[in-house]
Parts: C-alpha cells; structure tokens; sequence
C-alpha cells in the first residue's frame, strides 16, 4: 500500500498583490480524498480571493498549488476545470437565459464531445453523445431535486434552487475537488439544513472533497471536518471544529477585544 | 396582384438581409462587438464564387461550398489576428480595429483584383413564377427558401448541440462559461466561422441579384444587414431574421409606392422610430446596466 496519504489539494506559501496591496499572503492548506473542509474569516479576509486563485482566475503572485500531486502553474481557467476542479459563486452566476436542463448541460461541455460536423448530419455517435449528456444531466437535477423544473429557465427559479443548480452545473464538470462560495447565503435555517444534508451527499455519493467558503456556522461546525480560519489575506488558525471554537484567536478576530 | 410581387420581391431582399445580419447578431451576442468588417467578408464570398465559377467551371454547390469554406476561414483568421489580442480592451478600441480590417479587406480586394467591376455569371435558373401581370423569379424563391432553411438549422444547432448550449453560455457569462470548462475563444472562432460561412451565402445570392462585383460591394449591404440587426435587437438571432425580412419588405414598399431615390432614406426612418419606441430592437432583451 501507499506509505503516504497524496492529498487532492496542496496549497503551498500562496500569496497574491493587487497593485501595492497585498490581499493574500503566505497562505499553505491541503485537502485529501473525500474531506470537507471550510475556509473561514471576517469579510474581506480574502477567501473568494483564494477561490479565484485556485481556479486561476486571478495567476498568484507567489506560492504553488500542487491538485493531485501535478504542479498547476501556467494553467488557465479552463485547463483547472479539465483537470478538476469546480465551483460555485457567492452571487449566482448562472446561465439566467438557459433552461435549467441546460446550464447542467454546459458542464458537460469538455466531457462528452462529438464533432460538430456530426451534429448537422444527426450522426448516431451525435445523437448517442447527446442522449448520454441528457441522462447524465437529469440524474444531477434528480439528486438535487430540481428534475421537475428541468425546463423552466434558471432564473425563474427560486432562490434556494438556484443555488442548488449552481452546485449540479459544476458537478457536471465531473470534479475531484468542488469549491462552494457561499453556499448558504440567503437562505433560511431550514434551508440550510437541507443543504447541509446535500453537501454530505454530494460528497459521499461523487466521492470528492469539498471546500466550503460559509459564514453560516451552524453549518461550517455542522459538516466540515476541518476548518482554515483567515484574516486580513493572512492564515490565523487551523483545526477541527472543536479546536477552531476554542481558539482564542479566532474569537478575537470574529468578535473583538 | 402588385402587391404580392412586391411583397415577395422585399421578402428576397430581406432574406439576403436577414442571412448577414445574423453574423453581426451572432458575433455580437457572443463576442459582445460590432465587427464592421462583416460587408468585406461578403465582398471576398463573391469574388471566390466567382472566380469559381468563371476560372475552374466549377458547378453552382461545390462553388458555394468553397466560398463558404474560404470565407469561415477568413472570419476566423481575422477574429485571431485582429481582435483576439483586444479581448480585454475597450469595445471602442475593437471598433475601430474592425473599421480598419474593413479597409484592409477593400483594399486588398482592389490590388488582387482591381477596382473595375466584374459581372458575376448567371448561375440560378433564370425565369420565373407568373402572378398576375408581374413575375417573381426563381432566384428569389430560392433565396426565401435558403433564408428560411439557414434559420432552421442555425436555430437547431444553437438550441439542440453542445457546442451551441456553449454558445449561449458564453453569450451571458463567459467568465463562468470558462468555469465550467468551455473554451470560450474556440467557441467566438466557431462564431465568427458560421457568421463569415453565412456572409458567403449570402453573397452569391446578392451576387446573383446584382451581377456586378467589386471590392466595395460589401458596404451597403453590410450597413442595411447591421440596420436589421439592431432593427430586430442585436444579439438576438429570430430578431435579425425578422429585422432583415421586414428591412427588404420596407424597402422595396418604399421603392414602388414612394420614390426609388428616397428608399434608403425611408428604411432608415423606421429604423429611428423603431428605436425611439424600443431602444433594444423589436425582439431585443432591455438589458439595465449593473450599477
């Protein structure tokens, strides 16, 4: 067997500028297999600045990410999607014109492919292609339970649903690691409970690890098996729940002298 | 029976319209620019076409097939070339550059082939359907019909193919489309190929209807296509095909009852109340800017 546990994730001294402001720096974390992990801090502290980092929306400034053991400097956005990871928005970011089928479709985009010269002849390869894309979509909106709105278009759709799609587009993309911004925002105590319910599921039933940006701490406490609190673009703490809520660090950044 | 032949003589032109205003839209919708440089891709459609035709005897299809071909590829290279390098720049600074392609295609054209005028050979059946004491030709027929079938199959592919969902995608939001693992240049290069593929369509048809080819014959039909475009709402592609038929209708009702000199300038004033009444075109979507 393996000596050694390869995590998904590795996050090593990664650091970004915005012109003289340092908005991260010196950031180090490591995800493994089928973990849940949830990246915390004060508004402002740079965690979606992390995110946009890890899917290389924004090229770091210094550090290395290292997803699953392959070194990603000089990748694209694109590229991070192939290899792996997808995400979420703290503001929506859905296909607003496209049926709901539809925006879980885009994700397969770069996993089922068919020529286009096959799809104005109807080839069979095109409409097998298509017929596996459909099916692999449904089951994603069955599991979120957004199978019945499969046509409507996404930005009839209540808020809570959005935010489920959200989550089944980028699991379309078939990722190793699903990065959630927010997942919980705006929604109500019940709501929240149901989304923690589908979190463990997701993670459970696609076999990958997740990182969650939350200010929900219910939920953060209630489904991360490890915690990555941040300030001011700075890493103040790490552990299990437990360990993060009895910090007292964590209590003055959150809540003052 | 005028009436009806006028009618169907403005859906013909309107058809042609509708063809090239679905470039502008496409482009537009995806890319998010106006690529002025549209009319001169038509321009190259009928030379091609025609030295098809008169140099290598080439038959109808196969000389279409290869003006389409040429012309994909010429959007494509100019979209690499010329506009790529701008993705993160001003939409001004965009326009501009597409107002210079539009000159260095014209140009071009002038020093390959020169500024006479060529006559486009007659490829379509001449001849054509009797409706009462005036006749609509057959050519007119079959640019109605291959009007109607291009907005079939472009409306099909968009709607019923992967990369036409990626199309859509990228239309509304090309920073999550490329999340989601599209590549969102590949998908403005498949743009520009199918609006630059149309644009050659499109010239042979007008070739056809108006024989006589020179490198600056792209400008008036590429103004009056882009006119149909916003006239109908840009970006949206049943809105160019409706804006481009009723623009040819407009026209040639302007022509017939009004007077031929003023016809232009008639379209144009619907146009500006069009959008005076509804500043997004006819099935445009009213889009508020984010503050």
């Amino acid at each position: 067997m393996e000596e050694k546990h390869k995590p998904v994730l590795e996050v090593k001294e990664l650091g970004i500028d915005f012109g003289g402001l340092t908005a991260v720096n010196d950031f180090s974390m490591q995800i493994f297999d089928k973990e849940i992990v949830g990246l915390i801090g004060p508004n402002g502290a740079g965690k979606t600045t992390v995110f946009n980092m890890l899917t290389k929306v924004y090229k770091p400034s210094r550090g290395s990410i290292f997803f699953l053991g392959e070194d990603t400097a000089g990748k694209s956005v694109v590229e991070m999607s192939h290899a792996g990871i997808a995400r979420t928005f703290q503001n929506i970011r859905l296909f607003n014109q496209l049926s709901v089928l539809d925006n879980v479709k885009t994700g397969f985009h770069d996993r089922v492919k068919y020529s286009n010269l096959s799809a104005v002849f109807r080839t069979p390869s095109f409409r097998k292609k298509e017929r596996e894309i459909e099916e692999g979509s449904l089951e994603l909106l069955k599991i979120f339970r957004l199978d019945t709105e499969a046509e409507n278009l996404a930005k009839n759709l209540p808020y809570g649903a959005q935010r489920r799609l959200e989550i089944a587009r980028a699991l379309a993309t078939d990722p190793k690691l699903l990065l959630l911004d927010e997942p919980a925002a705006g929604m109500n105590p019940q709501e929240t409970e149901e989304l923690m319910d589908m979190i463990r599921l997701t993670r459970d039933h696609f076999g990958i690890a997740i990182l969650l940006i939350e200010h929900d701490m219910k939920l953060v406490m209630g489904i991360c098996e490890r915690i990555t609190v941040l300030n001011y673009g700075m890493m103040l703490s790490e552990g299990t729940p437990d360990e993060i809520q009895a910090d007292p660090q964590v209590i003055k950044a959150y809540l003052g002298e | 029976m005028d009436f009806l032949s006028y009618f169907i003589n403005g859906l013909g032109l309107g058809s042609v319209y509708a063809i090239i205003a679905l470039g502008y839209t496409m482009v537009y919708g995806i890319a998010k620019m106006l690529n002025f440089a549209h009319g001169d891709v038509i321009m190259v459609g009928a030379y091609v076409a025609f030295f098809a035709v008169n140099s290598f005897h080439l038959p109808l299809i196969p000389s279409t097939l290869l003006s389409v071909l040429i012309c994909a590829i010429l959007g494509v290279v100019v979209e690499g070339l010329a506009y790529r390098p701008l993705r993160s720049a001003s939409s001004l600074s965009v326009l501009i550059t597409a107002i210079g392609v539009s000159y260095f295609l014209q140009n071009a054209a002038q020093l390959l082939w020169s500024s006479a005028p060529k006559v486009f050979p007659s490829v379509f059946p001449s001849g054509g359907i009797a409706l009462g004491d005036s006749t609509v030709s057959y050519l007119t027929i079959i640019t109605i019909a291959v009007c109607v079938l291009v907005m079939a199959c472009l409306t099909a592919f968009i709607n019923k193919t992967s990369t036409g969902r990626a199309m859509r995608a990228c239309s509304e939001d090309k920073g999550a489309a490329a999340l989601m693992g599209i590549n969102v240049n590949r998908i403005i290069s498949i743009t520009f190929a199918i609006g630059s593929g149309l644009a050659a369509v499109a010239a042979i048809l007008l070739s056809a209807t108006y024989p006589s080819i020179s490198p600056t014959l792209g400008a008036m039909p590429g103004i009056k296509a882009f006119t149909a475009a916003v006239f109908g709402g840009i970006g949206s592609i049943p809105g160019a095909f409706l804006g481009g038929l009723l623009l040819g209708v407009i026209e040639i009702f302007a022509k017939a009852y009004l007077s031929t000199q003023l016809s232009d300038a008639i379209v144009f004033a619907v146009l500006i109340v069009v959008l005076l009444i509804k500043p997004s075109g006819l099935l445009g979507k009213v889009r508020r800017e984010k503050v």
